[in-house]
């Protein structure tokens, strides 16, 4: 299947097919490195009948899409308030030395891409942590070396 | 008063994410008496149990779904709210992921209350786990044949608080930006493509099979006359026990946090508490013999929200709490209405300049003007959000705000639990615009 074949079926759950923007989109960033560079809003765009400014409008407000290229691997530390009053702040700290990247940024190798997030729902068990959208939680800062040892494991 | 559950029974006996387990403890027992059922029968129900929205606003389901509007030639459709993005709340997680089926069977029993053949459940982006456990779920009732002709769609959200606001997330779902829409028209009468629309939390679906298995009368006699039944509480922070609990509401907010949530750790102080996510006001320790409903938490000024109480300890600077929770609600003010848009800016580098030893006075109490002209003057309650919990900490920590003026910095010196956090608003460096030749 062509993604242009994926989005007619995705289109087809909803009365209006505007309404398969966010989906079609989650989509051509799995297929494009996990960004969505001016090409990817070209395909959602032609797929769903709409211009690529649209759907770019439509990207740029979410904050799980990416208009920038991102590393192979995301990786995600919760420092909204639940967090940050138990360590997010320790936690951001050892993956910034542990990956050699601020967050916001890439690491050299363009392994891993370091962000902050808003309130990621899983403030029982804080502090939470997403690698590549999976939560990991609760995460202290020493947990730090061996979760990002993993994630170059399971990928070498 | 006290733990009494009813949208997690029996969740962590069972694996309820299995259809046979869920039917096994009389799951989708009330939907076949609800199909028997006329569907103005089953409003009425929800109307006399007086079931009030569980996502924060606690508006009567049951005339939030007569308002809708009738004979319009259009569908009408159900929407749920699984946006939950709340700083605080994880209580719709736990419900879904624990008891998908709960909150499908509700679905299909209110769908059916309101004669609408369309559901859509907007959950949030970042749910993966519970999106692939509704999945399976919705799987297997699609196969055993009980959606009949309903059908059942979980629409992903992409990262975007502000889609938990009803009109934003039509907006969302739409597949546009997610900005409020002016109202009225409100969604009863003109929602999801212009059609009837109902919307309603997890917790608040997850809630009308029992209902109408045991009936309105039942469930108006748990907890206060006014605010009946249970709701699951979040517990986080510097508590001994986080967690969720679901609870009659009414219970004192003394006992959430001292006999179930084990009190403050490592022998520090309460400093205060969050009752109901981010956006409600903090609540100093003297109120902690309110009962926890709506009606009482708004007695004594705060809000009752989600049920998610944030607990700080006394290591906390309450600049830095408010500058956090402030960046919060500026990173996700859609832009949309100035007030908003911009007092969220302005207190923000209001409070950065406190917190920097870099304000004055004359500052202060710009920072209370400033929130003064956000409240009630947006499309939607995020700048209400942002503006009143920035006045309680200004109004119930006045001295440690004026510290941060007279001692010309922070009075915790560093020590703070929350100093240097990292707001994820700083790394927003994407600029779509194309340079502007010189």
């Amino acid at each position: 299947m062509t993604f242009y074949d994926d989005v007619q079926a995705i289109k087809a759950q909803y009365p209006e097919e505007r309404s398969a923007v966010l989906p079609a989109l989650r989509l051509a960033q799995e297929q494009h490195d996990g960004w969505l560079p001016p090409e990817a809003l070209r395909e959602v765009a032609e797929a769903l009948d709409l211009t690529p400014a649209e759907v770019q409008a439509v990207a740029s407000f979410y904050d799980m899409l990416h208009l920038e290229p991102v590393g192979r691997h995301l990786v995600e530390v919760c420092t909204n308030l639940p967090c940050a009053l138990v360590g997010a702040q320790q936690v951001l700290e050892a993956f910034e030395r542990e990956l050699a990247a601020p967050p916001g940024e890439t690491s050299e190798d363009g392994e891993f891409t370091l962000r902050a997030i808003e309130c990621a729902g899983g403030c029982g068990t804080a502090v939470v942590v997403s690698v590549d959208g999976r939560y990991i939680e609760p995460v202290k800062p020493g947990d730090v070396p061996a979760i990002v040892a993993g994630v170059r494991n399971g990928n070498s | 008063m006290g733990i009494h559950e009813i949208t997690l029974e029996h969740a962590d006996e069972r694996d309820l994410t299995q259809l046979g387990e869920y039917e096994a403890i009389g799951g989708y027992k009330p939907l076949r008496k609800a199909r028997g059922m006329k569907p103005e029968k089953i409003v009425e129900e929800l109307m006399n149990a007086n079931l009030r929205g569980r996502g924060g606003a606690g508006f009567p389901m049951g005339r939030k779904a007569s308002f809708l509007a009738k004979g319009t030639g259009k569908p009408t459709y159900l929407c749920v709210n699984a946006d939950e993005s709340e700083p605080g709340t994880f209580k719709d997680r736990e419900i879904m992921v624990k008891n998908p089926h709960r909150l499908i069977e509700g679905c299909l029993i209110t769908a059916h209350g309101i004669e609408s053949k369309s559901v859509f459940i907007y959950l949030r982006g970042e749910y993966l786990d519970v999106f692939e456990v509704l999945q399976a779920a919705l799987e297997e009732v699609r196969e055993a044949g009980i959606l009949e002709d309903v059908t059942v769609v979980v629409h992903r959200g992409a990262g975007a608080y502000i889609c938990g606001e009803e009109s934003a997330l039509l907006e969302s779902l739409e597949g546009k930006r997610g900005q409020p829409r002016s109202r009225p028209p409100f969604p009863a009468v003109s929602g999801l493509y212009g059609s009837p629309t109902l919307i309603n939390n997890v917790q608040t679906i997850a809630t009308v099979p029992p209902i109408v298995q045991h009936g309105a009368e039942w469930y108006a006699s748990i907890g206060p006359e006014t605010s009946p039944g249970t709701v699951v509480f979040s517990l986080s922070g510097n508590i001994v026990n986080p967690g969720n609990y679901e609870l009659e509401l009414g219970t004192p907010l003394r006992q959430l946090i001292y006999d179930i949530g084990g009190g403050i750790p490592d022998g520090r102080e309460l400093k205060g508490i969050i009752p109901g996510g981010s956006s409600t006001t903090i609540m100093t320790p003297d109120l902690l013999d309110t009962p926890l409903d709506y009606n009482s938490v708004a007695e004594v000024g705060s809000q009752f929200g989600s049920a998610a109480l944030i607990v700080v300890d006394d290591r906390a600077c309450m600049v830095q709490m408010a500058l956090r929770s402030t960046q919060f609600y500026m990173h996700e003010s859609c832009g949309k209405c100035t007030p908003c848009r911009e007092g969220t800016r302005w207190m923000v580098e209001i409070l950065r300049a406190l917190e920097e030893g870099r304000a004055d006075q004359a500052q202060l109490d710009l920072l209370v003007n400033v929130a003064d002209r956000i409240l009630g003057r947006c499309l939607c309650a995020l700048g209400d959000f942002a503006a009143g919990p920035v006045l309680e900490y200004v109004r119930a920590y006045r001295d440690e705000f004026q510290r941060h003026i007279d001692e010309g910095g922070c009075p915790f010196g560093g020590e703070s639990s929350l100093e240097g956090v990292f707001a994820p608003v700083e790394q927003h460096h994407y600029h779509p615009t194309a340079e502007v030749p010189s």
